[in-house]
């Protein structure tokens, strides 16, 4: 049985595509069966930060319409042999997506996957809904500021009411922050929320903070997942960020500045 | 303490402004996602049934509605004006 992931912010634009591919990697390149869907139904964007995008024949639409099969859909990743992509229709609109059509394409893929990640779309309609209607963890991307924070905790209410665990009164969806585009200097200012502010706020499990960093429009730009960039801090964040999920114990960084020469010269 | 400290500006910080913003919107959006349906209709009808009878304007009268885990309660508070009854 497959781990089903739903990577989810409300908000658009807090980073919920990068992560996705990140983790997804994170977990194959450690050996796990990974497969990534996009769930964003007309405004497919994973397959271009996989670096897959030239590669798509068939879609996530196509595999529910039982148009393709999912063999077909699925694309394998040129970086590891344990993680395959569905990527999401360009053409067709967001109702093409069904409950039952989503349920029964995880379903198969849990037979031969450990880990399914599902790359949410912002807002609350249909594809986001479905996206985390069969999760068992919801990684809540949230930066900090607050339309995004106010947004994720409005997903939180909705992980806990309109998901398949809730509604079959199962153990509840695990529910973990990904705080990222986190600038440790502005915190130190006072202008920006601090991560003990956010987590006063959403009382959530900390994954980890992703640091706002150049390394991330970069590996969009080059369509690699960032994670394989192990020299960037961003690249290291997410790298730690996996390791915890799977249960190893890394202590917290790129919460604080990092103290250039100046500043170690007048003690700041 | 560093030399540069005392340079730095004290003042409110726009962070913790955010933070006490948030707490106060959070928690009342989260009272309100436990409500039943029902309410908001309720409170429109409960309100214009006392209009008939009571000179009362929206600002004094507040709904309050709360849940633990043996019971749930709905409060109304109204707040009569001087001359409150109308001449029917």
């Amino acid at each position: 049985m497959a781990r089903i992931i739903v990577v989810t912010s409300g908000k658009g634009g807090v980073g919920k595509t990068t992560t996705s591919a990140a983790i997804a990697m994170g977990l194959a390149k450690r050996g796990h069966k990974t497969a990534v869907i996009d769930f964003d139904v007309g405004l497919r964007n994973l397959d271009l930060i996989m670096g897959c995008e030239r590669r798509v024949v068939y879609d996530f639409i196509n595999v529910i319409n039982g148009e393709a099969s999912l063999n077909q859909a699925l694309i394998r990743d040129k970086h590891c042999d344990q993680l395959y992509i569905l990527p999401a229709s360009q053409t067709r609109d967001k109702d093409a997506l069904t409950q039952e059509g989503v349920g029964k394409v995880l379903e198969e893929l849990s037979k031969d996957f450990q880990y399914v990640v599902c790359d949410s779309p912002a807002g609350i309609e249909r594809g986001a809904h479905l996206a985390m209607y069969f999760a068992d963890d919801a990684f809540v991307v949230t930066n900090p500021e607050v339309s995004s924070v106010r947004d994720s905790d409005r997903m939180l209410g909705l992980l806990s009411s309109k998901s398949r665990r809730a509604e079959r009164n199962e153990e509840p969806i695990k529910e973990y922050l990904l705080l990222s585009r986190y600038a440790p200097d502005r915190v130190k200012l006072g202008d920006m929320l601090s991560v003990d502010d956010v987590q006063d706020i959403l009382s959530l499990h900390l994954l980890g903070v992703i640091p706002e960093s150049k390394s991330v429009l970069t590996a969009s730009n080059s369509g690699v997942p960032v994670i394989l960039d192990e020299k960037s801090d961003a690249g290291q964040a997410y790298g730690d960020i996996v390791a915890r999920y799977l249960g190893e114990d890394r202590p917290h960084r790129f919460i604080d500045e990092k103290k250039g020469l100046f500043a170690k010269l007048f003690g700041g | 303490m560093s030399l540069l400290d005392y340079f730095r500006i004290t003042k409110t910080s726009s962070a913790s402004l955010a933070k006490e913003r948030l707490q106060i919107l959070v928690a009342h959006e989260r009272s309100s996602r436990h409500q039943p349906s029902y309410l908001p209709q309720l409170q429109k009808e409960l309100l214009e049934v006392i209009k008939k009878y009571v000179n009362v304007d929206q600002e004094s009268i507040s709904f309050n509605f709360e849940q633990d885990e043996t019971q749930e309660t709905l409060e109304l508070n109204i707040v009569l004006p001087d001359h409150p009854a109308k001449n029917l």
